[in-house]
């Protein structure tokens, strides 16, 4: 088992004839991600990877039964792009797309209400089941089979994690990079409820940032409802105030959005956070030994 | 991207939105002739500076007379203001807003932001205005009143008047007021504004609701479709090597310390400061290189780094996904043939492409100090930089 993706997932690429669209349909593929097709208006009817190419999403849909998308259109063009895959009811549509303006966002998420489709991102790095399904930019040699979810708002951090982890022979069930912008498709909260329904999960790191209160409400969350241990890590400890890191949404503004407050709100909800990034995956193994979960966490 | 409250000011008149009446000046000279074309014998002099608190720091004058502009206009040109949000260096002052003085009755605050949990723009309001609004919030959160704003219609008229009787707006007035807010909420969206800052919105004694400040943050991501808000861009009031970066769509920020840092992802370049700082050292800069950076991206990178002379080392830590280990080793290595790189350098390469790029590190022959782990690389640097 795992969260949203596995090795059934039909996959859809938007933008797909781009170049950065190109080099991770190859990676993909050869992680074993069922890419049935590609959209780029106008490239309808030619090949991609040897991946079809359709006009509309619709017509991919159509002809192949996608169920999931992954969009790389730029930023100028990436709002609308989700609209198009939200219309044609896919199950989800993942926007790796970083630098969407952030009133273009809020106006998909209004459009996206009482509809069927799951947006996760923009601004992420995608989501993987390990050995089942990539789809995104994540490097795939890093992931291993397991037990453990991830979900982050940062890419390269959900890299260092996992990355950790299997190195520990800890492998995950899924990783969700939920991304950096301050108005995103899918939060912490509705991770944590699908790692807390899988029977397959048995525990979940939730990486955090400056900037917002998602981590604050995921906490009380937690506190309320998790019944499997979490850890935790935030960036940005050392960050000024003011000042946008990076992310669209990792600011600390009118001394709200800190790490400290997020950190003390996780720890309130009896998730360890750990004091720097490279220790994220012994934090997880020491809790995971303390609440005996260790033997059934490890792959062999 | 912030502008000018003279920039702001005009950008609100375009939309009707009433604003105190005020001109630009460059120099005492320019002041003195921007006075004698207000219409009131009491003029403002403000400090047009990137930073709020310029009334408490001195950076506002009530001038009498031409003389007084005059003097004032002298005193606060080339002066650095120091206010709660310039930090302890201060900003120095190149431009004045000549402002018609206005009878202020009551003060208010207006102000739209981004709600992130509901995802919707805000319209925020109180009757606390010309004071600091976080105190407000903080002291008597009860005083600010909220608006939460549906995309499809906009801002409402009756959300608007709701919110200015909430602000305890006189109801003669309110109608005023519910225009003002409604052309806000119109130049926010027209122009992707991020914040609208209107602190204080005043009533004035001839029974007139106008802004008297305003204070405008703009989406960086869609500059794109905002020359004109492009062009309204001051250089001066920021620094130099975020300028230098940003035209390399490098995400820079300059910090105090002097252990330089070239990373990829914003979190993995927050979580690298943090790391450097646990380890005892002090970082001396945000660096995030993007996922699409070019060996040339990273090269201007690495030269921005160096630039600044508090640097004493320079830590690069990469763990590849979009962003290719070996883009990264050719922008280092040619970074290093184009500026004379004499400080240390530690270099942690991970993901995408990385035996690629640990090759090619490795065959250019350059100082480098090799780290496993972002932890060994950090603490590897804070020993080098000492």
């Amino acid at each position: 088992m795992s969260v949203y993706i596995n090795k059934d997932t039909k996959v859809l690429v938007q933008g797909i004839t781009g170049s950065t669209a190109l080099f991770h349909t190859k990676q993909m593929l050869e992680y074993g991600t069922k890419i049935v097709a590609g959209v780029t208006p106008g490239k309808g009817g030619t090949e991609a990877e040897g991946v079809p190419v359709f006009n509309t999403v619709e017509d991919a849909v159509k002809a192949t039964g996608a169920n999931v998308s992954v969009i790389y259109v730029p930023a100028p063009f990436a709002a609308d792009a989700i609209l198009e895959a939200v219309e044609a009811e896919l199950d989800m549509a993942i926007c790796i797309t970083e630098h969407i303006p952030v009133l273009d966002m809020v106006k998909v998420k209004r459009y996206m209400e009482g509809k069927k489709t799951r947006l996760v991102g923009p601004n992420c790095p995608g989501v993987i089941t390990p050995d089942e399904c990539k789809i995104g930019i994540m490097p795939g040699y890093i992931h291993k089979k397991g037990h453990v979810g991830v979900v982050s708002r940062s890419g390269t951090l959900t890299y260092e994690a996992t990355h950790q982890l299997s190195e520990e022979g800890i492998g995950q069930s899924t990783a969700v990079g939920i991304g950096g912008d301050p108005v995103n498709g899918t939060n912490f909260i509705d991770v944590l409820k699908e790692f807390n329904e899988d029977e397959d999960t048995y525990a979940v790191v939730m990486i955090g940032e400056i900037g917002g209160t998602a981590e604050e409400e995921a906490a009380e969350w937690v506190k309320a409802n998790m019944t499997k241990p979490v850890v935790g890590f935030i960036g940005g400890q050392t960050a000024p105030e003011g000042k946008r890191m990076g992310h669209a949404g990792a600011i600390i503004s009118g001394g709200k959005g800190t790490a400290a407050d997020k950190i003390k709100a996780m720890n309130e909800a009896g998730i360890e956070v750990a004091d720097t990034p490279s220790v994220i995956g012994e934090t997880l193994i020491k809790v995971i030994k303390e609440k005996g979960l260790y033997d059934k966490c490890k792959t062999h | 991207m912030n502008i000018h409250e003279y920039q702001g000011k005009e950008l609100l008149r375009q939309y009707g939105v009433a604003v105190s009446y005020g001109i630009v000046a460059f120099s005492p000279e320019e002041a003195v002739k921007a006075a004698k074309e207000l219409s009131t014998d009491i003029v403002v002099v403000k400090a047009q500076i990137h930073a709020g608190g310029r009334g408490k720091a001195g950076g506002v004058k009530i001038a009498k007379n031409l003389d007084e502009v005059r003097a004032y206009a002298k005193e606060l040109l080339g002066k650095v203001l120091v206010t709660h949000q310039t930090g302890p260096e201060g900003k120095e002052i190149k431009r004045l807003l000549i402002e018609e003085g206005s009878d202020i009755k009551k003060e208010y605050y207006i102000g739209l932001v981004l709600d992130r949990q509901t995802s919707r723009v805000t319209l925020m309001g109180s009757e606390e205005g010309g004071v600091d609004i976080e105190e407000v919030s903080e002291n008597t959160p009860e005083k600010i009143f909220k608006e939460i704003i549906d995309p499809v219609v906009g801002l409402t008229g009756f959300q608007a008047r709701r919110m200015a009787f909430n602000m305890n707006i006189p109801p003669k007035l309110v109608n005023k007021a519910a225009k003002f807010m409604l052309g806000l909420y119109t130049v926010f969206v027209e122009k992707d504004a991020s914040i609208v800052e209107i602190n204080p919105l005043v009533e004035t004694g001839d029974g007139n609701i106008l802004a008297l400040d305003a204070k405008f943050d703009f989406d960086e991501n869609a500059l794109y479709r905002h020359k004109d808000i492009v062009e309204l861009r001051d250089f001066d009031e920021e620094d130099s090597k975020e300028i230098e970066a940003s035209k390399y769509d490098l995400s820079y920020i300059s910090l105090d310390g002097n252990i330089g840092c070239m990373v990829n992802g914003a979190g993995l370049a927050m979580a690298t400061m943090d790391t450097i700082n646990y380890y005892g050292g002090t970082p001396a800069n945000f660096l995030d290189v993007g996922g699409g950076a070019t060996a040339e991206k990273v090269t201007e990178a690495f030269k921005i780094i160096l630039s600044d002379k508090n640097v004493k080392g320079i830590f690069v830590n990469i763990f590849g996904g979009i962003m290719k280990c070996d883009i990264i080793a050719e922008g280092v290595i040619q970074a290093a043939k184009e500026v004379s790189l004499d400080v240390p350098l530690v270099v942690r390469l991970e993901g995408t492409n990385v035996e690629i790029g640990k090759k090619l590190l490795n065959e250019s022959g350059l100082n480098i100090v090799a780290a496993g782990t972002m932890a060994d690389g950090a603490k590897k640097i804070v020993e080098l930089v000492g």
